[in-house]
Protein backbone atom coordinates (compact mmCIF):
# COMPACT_ATOMS: atom_id res chain seq x y z
CA UNK A 1 0.00 0.00 0.00
CA UNK A 2 1.05 3.14 -0.75
CA UNK A 3 1.13 6.63 1.48
CA UNK A 4 -2.04 7.70 2.47
CA UNK A 5 -2.81 11.18 0.47
CA UNK A 6 -2.76 13.97 3.08
CA UNK A 7 -4.13 17.42 3.56
CA UNK A 8 -0.77 18.65 1.91
CA UNK A 9 -2.02 16.46 -1.60
CA UNK A 10 -5.45 17.21 -1.97
CA UNK A 11 -4.45 20.14 -4.11
CA UNK A 12 -4.55 19.01 -7.22
CA UNK A 13 -1.74 20.24 -9.54
CA UNK A 14 -4.24 19.07 -12.78
CA UNK A 15 -6.01 21.63 -14.70
CA UNK A 16 -9.21 22.01 -13.67
CA UNK A 17 -11.35 19.69 -14.87
CA UNK A 18 -15.19 19.93 -16.20
CA UNK A 19 -18.42 19.63 -14.16
CA UNK A 20 -19.73 15.82 -14.65
CA UNK A 21 -22.72 15.98 -12.28
CA UNK A 22 -24.45 19.64 -11.50
CA UNK A 23 -27.31 20.06 -8.67
CA UNK A 24 -29.33 23.18 -9.70
CA UNK A 25 -31.64 24.49 -7.20
CA UNK A 26 -32.25 21.64 -6.18
CA UNK A 27 -35.10 21.43 -2.90
CA UNK A 28 -36.32 17.55 -1.30
CA UNK A 29 -39.37 17.35 0.45
CA UNK A 30 -40.09 14.39 2.45
CA UNK A 31 -44.31 15.03 2.27
CA UNK A 32 -44.53 18.31 3.78
CA UNK A 33 -41.24 18.53 5.63
CA UNK A 34 -38.29 20.00 3.55
CA UNK A 35 -35.20 18.11 3.72
CA UNK A 36 -32.68 20.40 1.15
CA UNK A 37 -33.40 24.28 0.24
CA UNK A 38 -31.70 25.44 -3.21
CA UNK A 39 -28.64 23.47 -3.41
CA UNK A 40 -26.43 24.42 -6.31
CA UNK A 41 -23.24 22.24 -6.26
CA UNK A 42 -20.79 21.24 -9.23
CA UNK A 43 -18.81 17.70 -9.25
CA UNK A 44 -16.37 17.97 -11.01
CA UNK A 45 -15.17 15.05 -13.59
CA UNK A 46 -12.18 12.44 -11.69
CA UNK A 47 -12.60 14.20 -8.71
CA UNK A 48 -13.68 13.13 -4.99
CA UNK A 49 -15.85 15.14 -3.49
CA UNK A 50 -16.69 15.08 0.06
CA UNK A 51 -20.05 15.94 1.48
CA UNK A 52 -20.03 16.99 5.30
CA UNK A 53 -22.02 18.71 7.88
CA UNK A 54 -24.05 17.49 11.15
CA UNK A 55 -26.39 14.66 11.33
CA UNK A 56 -30.49 15.27 9.39
CA UNK A 57 -28.45 18.29 7.51
CA UNK A 58 -29.39 16.41 3.63
CA UNK A 59 -26.15 15.72 2.85
CA UNK A 60 -27.35 11.77 2.22
CA UNK A 61 -30.58 13.19 0.70
CA UNK A 62 -28.43 15.24 -1.47
CA UNK A 63 -26.26 12.05 -2.19
CA UNK A 64 -29.58 9.83 -2.85
CA UNK A 65 -30.77 12.58 -5.10
CA UNK A 66 -27.81 11.87 -7.43
CA UNK A 67 -28.65 8.91 -8.71
CA UNK A 68 -32.67 8.77 -7.86
CA UNK A 69 -32.23 6.65 -4.85
CA UNK A 70 -35.30 9.08 -3.44
CA UNK A 71 -37.51 7.44 -5.68
CA UNK A 72 -38.07 4.28 -4.07
CA UNK A 73 -39.10 6.50 -1.03
CA UNK A 74 -42.87 7.53 -0.41
CA UNK A 75 -43.88 10.95 -0.15
CA UNK A 76 -40.03 12.26 -1.48
CA UNK A 77 -40.69 14.63 -4.06
CA UNK A 78 -37.91 16.53 -5.84
CA UNK A 79 -37.59 19.82 -7.13
CA UNK A 80 -34.29 21.73 -9.50
CA UNK A 81 -32.42 20.24 -11.94
CA UNK A 82 -29.29 17.53 -11.44
CA UNK A 83 -27.51 17.41 -15.05
CA UNK A 84 -25.36 14.50 -15.07
CA UNK A 85 -23.48 15.57 -18.32
CA UNK A 86 -25.39 18.36 -19.01
CA UNK A 87 -28.76 15.85 -19.09
CA UNK A 88 -31.34 16.38 -16.35
CA UNK A 89 -31.97 13.02 -14.19
CA UNK A 90 -35.29 13.99 -13.43
CA UNK A 91 -36.88 13.88 -17.06
CA UNK A 92 -39.47 11.72 -17.52
CA UNK A 93 -37.65 9.98 -20.63
CA UNK A 94 -34.30 8.99 -18.56
CA UNK A 95 -34.26 5.35 -17.57
CA UNK A 96 -33.82 5.02 -13.96
CA UNK A 97 -32.35 2.04 -14.14
CA UNK A 98 -29.76 2.87 -16.74
CA UNK A 99 -28.90 5.97 -15.22
CA UNK A 100 -28.00 4.08 -11.86
CA UNK A 101 -25.71 1.99 -14.06
CA UNK A 102 -24.39 5.25 -14.78
CA UNK A 103 -24.12 6.73 -10.91
CA UNK A 104 -23.32 3.62 -8.86
CA UNK A 105 -23.13 3.66 -5.03
CA UNK A 106 -21.86 2.18 -2.19
CA UNK A 107 -23.23 2.10 1.26
CA UNK A 108 -22.05 2.23 4.66
CA UNK A 109 -22.85 -1.41 5.79
CA UNK A 110 -21.12 -3.59 3.67
CA UNK A 111 -24.16 -5.68 1.98
CA UNK A 112 -22.83 -8.44 -0.21
CA UNK A 113 -25.69 -10.56 -1.52
CA UNK A 114 -26.09 -13.57 -0.37
CA UNK A 115 -24.14 -15.38 -3.11
CA UNK A 116 -20.47 -16.58 -4.40
CA UNK A 117 -17.83 -13.55 -4.67
CA UNK A 118 -17.88 -14.49 -8.58
CA UNK A 119 -21.84 -13.92 -8.61
CA UNK A 120 -21.77 -10.97 -6.39
CA UNK A 121 -19.67 -8.89 -8.80
CA UNK A 122 -20.85 -10.78 -11.99
CA UNK A 123 -24.25 -9.96 -10.84
CA UNK A 124 -24.57 -6.19 -12.27
CA UNK A 125 -23.00 -6.77 -15.54
CA UNK A 126 -25.30 -9.64 -16.31
CA UNK A 127 -29.08 -7.70 -15.90
CA UNK A 128 -27.14 -4.61 -17.99
CA UNK A 129 -26.18 -7.26 -20.61
CA UNK A 130 -22.60 -6.04 -20.57
CA UNK A 131 -21.25 -9.07 -21.33
CA UNK A 132 -21.22 -10.95 -24.34
CA UNK A 133 -20.08 -14.38 -23.60
CA UNK A 134 -18.59 -15.86 -19.95
CA UNK A 135 -15.21 -15.07 -21.02
CA UNK A 136 -16.14 -11.47 -21.32
CA UNK A 137 -18.13 -12.00 -17.73
CA UNK A 138 -14.83 -13.28 -16.41
CA UNK A 139 -13.10 -10.75 -17.12
CA UNK A 140 -15.28 -7.87 -15.86
CA UNK A 141 -15.89 -10.14 -12.95
CA UNK A 142 -11.76 -9.92 -12.43
CA UNK A 143 -10.47 -6.43 -13.67
CA UNK A 144 -13.47 -5.30 -11.40
CA UNK A 145 -12.15 -7.11 -8.21
CA UNK A 146 -8.40 -6.27 -9.19
CA UNK A 147 -9.35 -2.42 -9.47
CA UNK A 148 -10.85 -3.38 -6.39
CA UNK A 149 -7.72 -4.34 -4.65
CA UNK A 150 -8.99 -7.18 -3.35
CA UNK A 151 -8.16 -9.73 -6.00
CA UNK A 152 -5.15 -11.19 -4.18
CA UNK A 153 -7.21 -11.83 -1.30
CA UNK A 154 -10.26 -13.61 -3.30
CA UNK A 155 -8.68 -15.15 -6.65
CA UNK A 156 -8.77 -18.50 -5.10
CA UNK A 157 -11.78 -18.59 -3.51
CA UNK A 158 -14.36 -16.96 -5.92
CA UNK A 159 -17.16 -19.19 -5.70
CA UNK A 160 -16.93 -19.39 -1.93
CA UNK A 161 -19.90 -16.52 -0.50
CA UNK A 162 -19.28 -13.20 -0.32
CA UNK A 163 -20.77 -13.32 3.13
CA UNK A 164 -17.78 -14.76 4.54
CA UNK A 165 -15.10 -12.40 4.19
CA UNK A 166 -14.21 -9.13 6.10
CA UNK A 167 -16.46 -6.38 6.65
CA UNK A 168 -13.05 -4.70 4.99
CA UNK A 169 -13.63 -7.08 2.05
CA UNK A 170 -16.79 -7.19 2.26
CA UNK A 171 -17.03 -3.42 1.58
CA UNK A 172 -14.22 -3.89 -1.45
CA UNK A 173 -16.32 -6.46 -2.84
CA UNK A 174 -19.29 -4.12 -2.88
CA UNK A 175 -17.24 -1.11 -4.80
CA UNK A 176 -16.41 -3.86 -6.89
CA UNK A 177 -19.53 -5.14 -7.85
CA UNK A 178 -20.66 -1.04 -7.88
CA UNK A 179 -17.97 -0.32 -10.64
CA UNK A 180 -18.63 -3.85 -12.65
CA UNK A 181 -20.87 -1.85 -14.72
CA UNK A 182 -19.00 0.60 -15.82
CA UNK A 183 -20.08 3.33 -14.11
CA UNK A 184 -19.20 7.25 -14.66
CA UNK A 185 -19.71 8.39 -10.78
CA UNK A 186 -19.68 6.32 -8.05
CA UNK A 187 -21.78 7.59 -4.47
CA UNK A 188 -20.31 6.58 -1.75
CA UNK A 189 -22.36 6.77 1.35
CA UNK A 190 -20.13 7.00 4.74
CA UNK A 191 -18.36 3.94 3.47
CA UNK A 192 -16.25 3.28 6.06
CA UNK A 193 -18.33 3.56 9.33
CA UNK A 194 -18.58 0.47 9.71
CA UNK A 195 -14.44 -0.68 9.19
CA UNK A 196 -11.81 -0.47 11.27
CA UNK A 197 -9.05 1.83 10.76
CA UNK A 198 -6.19 -0.24 8.52
CA UNK A 199 -9.65 -1.61 6.31
CA UNK A 200 -10.36 2.44 6.19
CA UNK A 201 -7.02 3.06 4.91
CA UNK A 202 -7.43 0.26 2.44
CA UNK A 203 -10.76 1.99 0.92
CA UNK A 204 -9.35 5.27 1.29
CA UNK A 205 -6.14 4.55 -0.72
CA UNK A 206 -8.80 2.35 -3.80
CA UNK A 207 -11.08 5.88 -3.62
CA UNK A 208 -7.59 7.54 -4.58
CA UNK A 209 -6.84 5.43 -7.52
CA UNK A 210 -10.22 4.69 -8.55
CA UNK A 211 -10.74 8.62 -9.40
CA UNK A 212 -8.41 8.32 -12.29
CA UNK A 213 -11.48 6.34 -13.75
CA UNK A 214 -14.42 7.68 -11.95
CA UNK A 215 -16.32 10.81 -10.41
CA UNK A 216 -16.69 10.37 -7.01
CA UNK A 217 -18.77 11.90 -4.01
CA UNK A 218 -18.58 10.31 -0.69
CA UNK A 219 -20.76 11.30 2.50
CA UNK A 220 -18.58 10.88 5.32
CA UNK A 221 -18.92 12.08 9.07
CA UNK A 222 -15.20 12.10 9.51
CA UNK A 223 -13.82 15.44 8.86
CA UNK A 224 -10.29 13.54 8.80
CA UNK A 225 -11.27 11.26 6.39
CA UNK A 226 -12.89 14.26 4.13
CA UNK A 227 -9.61 15.92 4.52
CA UNK A 228 -7.78 12.97 3.19
CA UNK A 229 -9.46 11.68 0.25
CA UNK A 230 -11.62 14.44 -1.42
CA UNK A 231 -10.14 17.80 -3.44
CA UNK A 232 -13.25 19.08 -3.05
CA UNK A 233 -15.28 19.90 0.04
CA UNK A 234 -19.31 20.74 0.29
CA UNK A 235 -20.38 21.61 4.00
CA UNK A 236 -24.49 21.15 4.74
CA UNK A 237 -26.34 22.19 7.54
CA UNK A 238 -29.99 22.49 7.91
CA UNK A 239 -30.54 21.14 4.51
CA UNK A 240 -28.63 24.00 2.88
CA UNK A 241 -25.51 23.94 1.69
CA UNK A 242 -23.26 26.64 3.50
CA UNK A 243 -19.88 26.14 1.97
CA UNK A 244 -18.16 24.68 -0.87
CA UNK A 245 -14.40 24.94 -1.79
CA UNK A 246 -11.37 23.16 -2.27
CA UNK A 247 -10.39 20.85 0.74
CA UNK A 248 -7.35 22.25 1.61
CA UNK A 249 -9.15 25.70 1.87
CA UNK A 250 -12.47 24.67 3.95
CA UNK A 251 -9.94 22.57 6.23
CA UNK A 252 -7.90 25.48 6.70
CA UNK A 253 -9.42 28.29 6.48
CA UNK A 254 -12.85 28.15 5.78
CA UNK A 255 -15.20 31.46 4.46
CA UNK A 256 -17.88 30.80 7.00
CA UNK A 257 -17.84 31.08 10.50
CA UNK A 258 -20.97 28.06 10.45
CA UNK A 259 -18.14 25.80 8.87
CA UNK A 260 -15.43 26.60 10.71
CA UNK A 261 -17.56 25.70 14.20
CA UNK A 262 -18.53 22.40 12.86
CA UNK A 263 -15.41 21.40 11.71
CA UNK A 264 -13.10 22.53 14.60
CA UNK A 265 -15.88 20.88 16.93
CA UNK A 266 -17.45 24.20 18.49
CA UNK A 267 -21.11 24.10 19.59
CA UNK A 268 -23.06 25.73 17.01
CA UNK B 1 -9.73 41.48 13.44
CA UNK B 2 -10.53 37.89 15.62
CA UNK B 3 -14.48 37.21 16.27
CA UNK B 4 -15.65 35.82 19.71
CA UNK B 5 -16.36 32.56 19.03
CA UNK B 6 -18.08 29.43 20.33
CA UNK B 7 -16.50 27.38 22.70
CA UNK B 8 -15.55 23.42 21.62
CA UNK B 9 -17.64 20.93 22.55
CA UNK B 10 -14.98 19.41 24.29
CA UNK B 11 -13.92 21.40 26.96
CA UNK B 12 -10.30 19.56 27.11
CA UNK B 13 -9.55 20.86 24.03
CA UNK B 14 -10.68 24.50 24.58
CA UNK B 15 -8.49 24.16 28.04
CA UNK B 16 -5.47 22.83 26.10
CA UNK B 17 -5.69 25.63 23.78
CA UNK B 18 -6.23 28.14 26.38
CA UNK B 19 -3.22 26.56 27.66
CA UNK B 20 -0.97 27.16 24.65
CA UNK B 21 -1.68 30.68 24.50
CA UNK B 22 -0.98 30.95 27.95
CA UNK B 23 2.32 29.21 26.95
CA UNK B 24 3.59 31.06 24.65
CA UNK B 25 1.98 34.51 26.33
CA UNK B 26 4.20 33.62 29.46
CA UNK B 27 7.46 32.68 27.38
CA UNK B 28 6.71 36.20 25.37
CA UNK B 29 7.20 37.85 28.68
CA UNK B 30 10.47 36.08 29.64
CA UNK B 31 11.89 36.50 26.26
CA UNK B 32 10.66 40.04 26.36
CA UNK B 33 12.89 40.55 30.63
CA UNK B 34 15.74 38.70 29.09
CA UNK B 35 16.00 41.38 26.26
CA UNK B 36 15.39 44.90 28.43
CA UNK B 37 17.78 43.38 30.83
CA UNK B 38 20.49 42.24 28.84
CA UNK B 39 20.82 45.44 27.62
CA UNK B 40 20.54 47.24 30.61
CA UNK B 41 23.12 44.85 32.70
CA UNK B 42 25.70 45.87 28.50
CA UNK B 43 25.37 49.53 29.72
CA UNK B 44 25.85 49.43 33.17
CA UNK B 45 28.26 46.38 32.35
CA UNK B 46 26.75 44.40 35.19
CA UNK B 47 28.39 41.06 34.98
CA UNK B 48 26.38 39.41 37.86
CA UNK B 49 22.89 40.30 35.69
CA UNK B 50 24.65 39.16 32.67
CA UNK B 51 25.48 35.88 34.01
CA UNK B 52 21.56 35.41 35.24
CA UNK B 53 20.95 36.19 32.10
CA UNK B 54 22.54 33.11 30.43
CA UNK B 55 21.33 31.01 33.26
CA UNK B 56 17.93 32.38 32.61
CA UNK B 57 17.93 31.26 28.79
CA UNK B 58 17.78 27.53 29.78
CA UNK B 59 14.50 28.05 31.11
CA UNK B 60 13.36 30.46 27.82
CA UNK B 61 14.88 26.58 25.81
CA UNK B 62 13.04 24.58 28.10
CA UNK B 63 9.37 26.59 27.64
CA UNK B 64 10.27 26.25 24.08
CA UNK B 65 10.31 22.50 24.41
CA UNK B 66 7.36 22.35 26.77
CA UNK B 67 5.22 24.67 23.93
CA UNK B 68 6.72 21.75 21.27
CA UNK B 69 5.57 18.76 22.41
CA UNK B 70 2.16 20.30 23.75
CA UNK B 71 1.38 21.33 20.05
CA UNK B 72 2.66 17.47 18.26
CA UNK B 73 0.15 15.67 21.37
CA UNK B 74 -2.61 18.17 20.41
CA UNK B 75 -1.88 17.82 16.77
CA UNK B 76 -1.55 13.67 17.36
CA UNK B 77 -4.74 13.70 19.64
CA UNK B 78 -7.27 15.98 18.40
CA UNK B 79 -6.71 16.46 14.55
CA UNK B 80 -7.19 20.25 15.10
CA UNK B 81 -8.68 22.06 11.79
CA UNK B 82 -9.03 25.20 10.37
CA UNK B 83 -8.39 28.34 13.30
CA UNK B 84 -7.13 25.78 15.52
CA UNK B 85 -5.10 24.28 13.40
CA UNK B 86 -3.30 27.74 12.76
CA UNK B 87 -3.28 28.41 16.77
CA UNK B 88 -1.30 25.30 17.21
CA UNK B 89 1.31 25.43 14.27
CA UNK B 90 1.84 29.42 14.68
CA UNK B 91 2.33 28.36 18.45
CA UNK B 92 5.52 26.33 17.22
CA UNK B 93 6.67 29.27 14.99
CA UNK B 94 6.11 31.69 17.23
CA UNK B 95 8.26 29.49 20.25
CA UNK B 96 10.66 28.95 17.97
CA UNK B 97 11.17 32.69 17.09
CA UNK B 98 10.86 33.51 20.69
CA UNK B 99 13.68 30.98 21.34
CA UNK B 100 15.89 32.66 18.90
CA UNK B 101 14.96 36.22 20.98
CA UNK B 102 16.45 34.14 24.14
CA UNK B 103 19.49 33.45 22.77
CA UNK B 104 20.61 37.07 21.27
CA UNK B 105 19.90 38.70 24.57
CA UNK B 106 22.59 35.98 25.70
CA UNK B 107 24.53 36.34 23.38
CA UNK B 108 24.52 40.24 24.20
CA UNK B 109 25.02 39.14 28.20
CA UNK B 110 28.04 36.91 26.74
CA UNK B 111 29.64 40.30 25.33
CA UNK B 112 29.03 41.95 28.50
CA UNK B 113 30.98 39.75 29.95
CA UNK B 114 33.94 40.31 27.72
CA UNK B 115 33.66 43.60 28.05
CA UNK B 116 36.20 44.63 31.21
CA UNK B 117 38.76 47.09 32.41
CA UNK B 118 36.44 49.81 30.31
CA UNK B 119 33.60 51.76 30.86
CA UNK B 120 31.01 52.87 28.12
CA UNK B 121 30.52 56.03 27.26
CA UNK B 122 26.73 57.57 26.90
CA UNK B 123 27.38 59.28 23.76
CA UNK B 124 28.32 55.80 22.31
CA UNK B 125 25.60 54.03 23.66
CA UNK B 126 22.50 56.14 23.60
CA UNK B 127 21.91 55.05 19.91
CA UNK B 128 21.95 51.36 20.99
CA UNK B 129 19.77 52.36 23.94
CA UNK B 130 17.43 53.70 21.59
CA UNK B 131 17.49 50.86 19.55
CA UNK B 132 16.74 48.64 22.09
CA UNK B 133 13.90 50.54 23.36
CA UNK B 134 12.40 50.11 19.72
CA UNK B 135 12.81 46.70 19.45
CA UNK B 136 11.06 46.22 22.82
CA UNK B 137 8.16 48.14 21.36
CA UNK B 138 8.28 45.91 18.53
CA UNK B 139 8.34 42.73 20.30
CA UNK B 140 5.85 43.72 22.62
CA UNK B 141 3.39 44.94 19.70
CA UNK B 142 4.16 41.70 17.91
CA UNK B 143 3.44 39.13 20.84
CA UNK B 144 0.26 41.95 21.17
CA UNK B 145 -1.33 41.45 18.22
CA UNK B 146 -0.28 37.65 18.63
CA UNK B 147 -2.78 37.00 21.74
CA UNK B 148 -5.22 39.10 20.28
CA UNK B 149 -5.40 37.67 16.72
CA UNK B 150 -5.20 41.23 15.74
CA UNK B 151 -4.47 40.96 11.64
CA UNK B 152 -4.16 45.20 11.45
CA UNK B 153 -1.65 45.77 14.18
CA UNK B 154 0.20 42.65 12.68
CA UNK B 155 0.72 44.23 9.47
CA UNK B 156 1.71 47.53 11.47
CA UNK B 157 4.64 45.94 13.31
CA UNK B 158 5.63 44.39 9.80
CA UNK B 159 6.06 48.01 8.41
CA UNK B 160 7.57 49.30 11.25
CA UNK B 161 10.56 46.59 10.60
CA UNK B 162 11.62 49.13 7.92
CA UNK B 163 12.54 51.47 10.65
CA UNK B 164 14.64 49.48 12.40
CA UNK B 165 16.99 48.13 9.41
CA UNK B 166 17.39 52.16 9.14
CA UNK B 167 18.02 53.02 12.72
CA UNK B 168 20.63 50.03 12.72
CA UNK B 169 21.99 51.92 8.95
CA UNK B 170 22.41 54.95 11.07
CA UNK B 171 23.76 53.49 14.31
CA UNK B 172 26.73 51.51 12.52
CA UNK B 173 27.31 54.52 10.56
CA UNK B 174 27.70 56.70 13.81
CA UNK B 175 29.88 54.23 15.68
CA UNK B 176 31.92 53.85 12.46
CA UNK B 177 32.96 57.68 12.58
CA UNK B 178 33.21 57.45 16.63
CA UNK B 179 36.04 54.60 15.66
CA UNK B 180 37.49 57.00 12.88
CA UNK B 181 37.57 59.43 15.30
CA UNK B 182 39.92 57.78 17.63
CA UNK B 183 41.12 54.31 17.13
CA UNK B 184 40.85 54.14 20.79
CA UNK B 185 37.27 54.06 20.65
CA UNK B 186 37.24 51.31 18.23
CA UNK B 187 36.72 48.35 21.13
CA UNK B 188 33.92 49.56 22.62
CA UNK B 189 32.29 50.77 19.54
CA UNK B 190 32.82 47.31 18.03
CA UNK B 191 31.04 46.12 21.08
CA UNK B 192 28.15 48.09 20.85
CA UNK B 193 28.07 47.35 16.61
CA UNK B 194 27.73 43.58 17.31
CA UNK B 195 25.22 44.28 20.38
CA UNK B 196 23.03 46.39 17.34
CA UNK B 197 23.01 43.61 15.02
CA UNK B 198 21.60 41.30 17.92
CA UNK B 199 19.01 43.80 18.51
CA UNK B 200 18.14 44.26 14.52
CA UNK B 201 17.77 40.45 14.42
CA UNK B 202 15.61 40.30 17.27
CA UNK B 203 12.88 42.84 15.29
CA UNK B 204 13.65 40.65 12.67
CA UNK B 205 11.71 37.65 14.84
CA UNK B 206 9.40 40.21 16.01
CA UNK B 207 8.47 40.68 12.76
CA UNK B 208 8.40 36.67 12.10
CA UNK B 209 5.89 36.75 14.90
CA UNK B 210 3.37 39.42 13.25
CA UNK B 211 3.29 37.45 10.30
CA UNK B 212 2.25 34.40 11.77
CA UNK B 213 -0.53 36.46 14.02
CA UNK B 214 -1.47 37.81 10.48
CA UNK B 215 -2.19 34.74 9.93
CA UNK B 216 -3.13 33.22 12.62
CA UNK B 217 -6.24 35.66 12.59
CA UNK B 218 -6.96 35.74 8.17
CA UNK B 219 -5.51 31.95 7.37
CA UNK B 220 -3.45 34.05 4.85
CA UNK B 221 0.43 34.58 4.52
CA UNK B 222 1.39 37.70 4.65
CA UNK B 223 2.46 38.14 1.42
CA UNK B 224 4.61 40.82 -0.35
CA UNK B 225 1.14 41.66 -2.58
CA UNK B 226 -0.99 41.38 0.76
CA UNK B 227 1.90 43.82 2.63
CA UNK B 228 2.28 46.20 -0.12
CA UNK B 229 -1.57 46.60 -0.24
CA UNK B 230 -1.80 47.07 3.68
CA UNK B 231 1.38 49.26 3.44
CA UNK B 232 -1.26 51.43 1.15
CA UNK B 233 -3.71 51.40 3.23
CA UNK B 234 -1.83 52.27 6.15
CA UNK B 235 -0.46 55.39 4.17
CA UNK B 236 -3.96 56.76 3.07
Amino acid sequence: MTTQTSLAQTVDPRPLTRSKLVGDRVCVFYGAKQALFDVHLEIEENRVTSLIGPSGCGKSTFLRALNRMNDTIENCRVTGEIRLDGEDIYDRNIDVVELRARVGMVFQKPNPFPKSIYENVAYGPKIHGLARSKADLDEIVTSSIRRAGLWEEVKDRLQEPGTGLSGGQQQRLCIARAIATKPEVLLMDEPCSALDPIATAIIEELIDELRENFTIVIVTHSMQQAARVSQKTAFFHLGKLIEEGATGDIFTNPVNKQTQDYITGRIG
Amino acid sequence: MHNPSNEHIVSSYEDELTELASAISEMGGMVEAAVADATRSLLKLDHEQAKAIIAGDKRIDEKHRVIDDMAVSMIARRQPMARDLRAIITAIHVAGDLERVGDMAKTISRRTLQIEGLSLTPKFYNGVKHMSDLILRQLKAALDAYATRNSSAAVEVCNADDEIDALYTSLFRELLTYMMEDPRNITQCTHLLFCSKSLERVGDHATNIAEAAFYLDTGKQLSESVEELHRTQVKE
